[in-house]
């Protein structure tokens, strides 16, 4: 479940010759190893409780009045970015940017007590990777 | 930081240059209570005594503090008098230092502790009906006073700890208070306005709940927000919460009981 969170990364830093900056903003392959279902990713998005996007996000999804405005607009997210850059967002914003308030959804948070994690959450990624592949599978169709 | 400024148009350099290593108080010119963010129904609801419900509690409390409790048959009024005189900007300078546990202790926490102490009642609990109306009668004779904390250096410590869980990541989320309070008061999550975070109207009567809530219950709320195990009522951690949250909020006016969405 784990080699693309670590491994890339190291196989970057250690490559002898430069990485492209294209890989390093990337995770190319599905995590599942098979392409998600937009239907369900567009589903996902709309379960508010479940996947928090809009929590934060505005897009060209339903109930408007309901999105946050602390986050860019995701329409045309999929003119924007590729499948492999929007893949790594989901999965791991944090990796792009530490300081970002956008969760890593693809990886338990940090169990560090001063967290106060709730139990029910304990090691467990917010979205699990056949979830993050069908928020893919969405994403990249917002081309407008 | 200016209002607008992070609302829908935020680009990723803005965003990037945030996170909480720097984050910074409210300015003080900018600080606005968490009525200014209300819908015109709302604040006229909260302004007029006659339609703000938490004014039911305010009487209840100005029942309980005349009614006798314990073996002597002591009131708060036995000690206190006339609380329009002697609890006059009171709550605007709690938390205080609670010499007798070394700690600060909150408004409630002191009323619960002059009941068992003085009174010999049994105590009441947090969050219970009648240590809320007893609050809030208490906190409504500092209307419209300045948030004054008091210089009292033993709270220093205490405060600082506040101001340090504010900026803690919590949850699985792992958002901090200042996150949303500190840098992103002039936005919206979902559809809510996050609001400054200021605790001048508390206890507060919540449409949501229903019912009138303390400041702790609050707190406990956006805990649980960013999926965090919340504090438990009464914990040391809120306290300090609480000094800080006052502290950013000195000079502001008291609203109790405030009314919110
Ligand atoms: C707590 C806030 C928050 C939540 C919840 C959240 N995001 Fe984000 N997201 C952000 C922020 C802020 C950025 C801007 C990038 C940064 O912070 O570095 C961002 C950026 C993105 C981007 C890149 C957009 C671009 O134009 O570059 C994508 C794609 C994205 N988010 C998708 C999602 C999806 C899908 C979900 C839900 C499964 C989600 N986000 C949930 C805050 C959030
Ligand atoms: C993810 C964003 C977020 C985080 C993190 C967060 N809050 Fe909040 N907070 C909110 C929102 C949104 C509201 C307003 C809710 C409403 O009125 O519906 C709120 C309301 C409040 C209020 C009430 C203000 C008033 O006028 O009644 C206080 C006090 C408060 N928060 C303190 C805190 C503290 C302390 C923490 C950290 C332990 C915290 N918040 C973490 C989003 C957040």
């Amino acid at each position: 479940m784990i080699p693309w969170r670590v491994v890339p990364v190291v196989m970057l830093l250690s490559a002898t010759t430069p990485a492209s900056a294209m890989a390093d903003d990337a995770i190319d392959a599905p995590l599942t190893g098979r392409p998600g279902d937009p239907a369900r990713g567009e589903r996902l998005v709309a379960d508010r409780p479940k996947s928090l996007c809009t929590l934060c996000h505005t897009g060209p999804f339903p109930a408007p009045h309901l999105h946050g405005s602390i986050a860019p607009d995701l329409a045309g997210v999929g003119r924007r970015l590729t499948e492999g850059q929007i893949r790594l967002r989901v999965a791991d914003m944090k990796r792009l940017n530490p300081a970002s308030i956008m969760p890593a959804y693809g990886r338990p948070a940090d169990d560090d007590p001063q967290r106060r994690v709730a139990a029910a959450w304990r090691g467990r990624p917010i979205l699990d990777d056949g979830e993050i592949e069908d928020l893919v599978a969405y994403l990249v169709t917002l081309k407008e | 930081m200016t209002r607008g400024g992070r609302a829908v148009g935020v680009t990723a350099a803005a965003l990037l240059a945030g996170g909480v290593a720097g984050a910074a108080d409210v300015e003080p010119d900018a600080r606005r209570s968490g009525a200014d963010f209300m819908a015109p129904e709302t604040r006229a609801m909260q302004a007029d005594d006659a339609s703000n419900p938490g004014m039911l509690w305010v009487l209840e409390g100005e029942r309980l503090w005349a009614e006798p409790a314990g073996p002597e048959g002591r009131a708060c009024a036995t000690c206190h008098g006339d609380a329009a005189r002697t609890m006059r900007g009171v709550a605007a300078r709690y938390p205080a230092f609670d010499n007798g546990s070394d700690r600060p202790v909150d408004l409630a926490g002191r009323i619960d502790q002059c009941r068992q102490a003085r009174q010999g009642a049994p105590p009441l609990a947090r969050e219970s009906d009648p240590l809320l109306a007893l609050t809030a009668y208490v906190a409504h004779q500092s209307r419209g006073m300045p948030v004054a904390p008091p210089g009292d250096t033993r709270l220093d410590p205490f405060r600082e700890n506040g101001r340090r869980l504010f900026q803690q990541p919590l949850g699985q989320l792992g958002l901090a208070c200042a996150n949303c309070h500190d840098e992103r008061w002039d936005g919206r999550l979902g559809g809510a306005p996050i609001t400054q975070a200021h605790p001048t109207a508390y206890p507060l009567y919540r449409l949501e709940w229903q019912a009138l809530g303390s400041l702790q219950r609050r707190l406990r709320n956006c805990m649980a927000g960013v999926r965090a195990e919340p504090l438990p009522f009464g914990a040391p951690e809120l306290i300090e919460l609480e000094l800080h949250l006052m502290q950013r909020a000195a000079g502001m006016p008291m609203e109790t009981p405030g009314v919110r969405p």
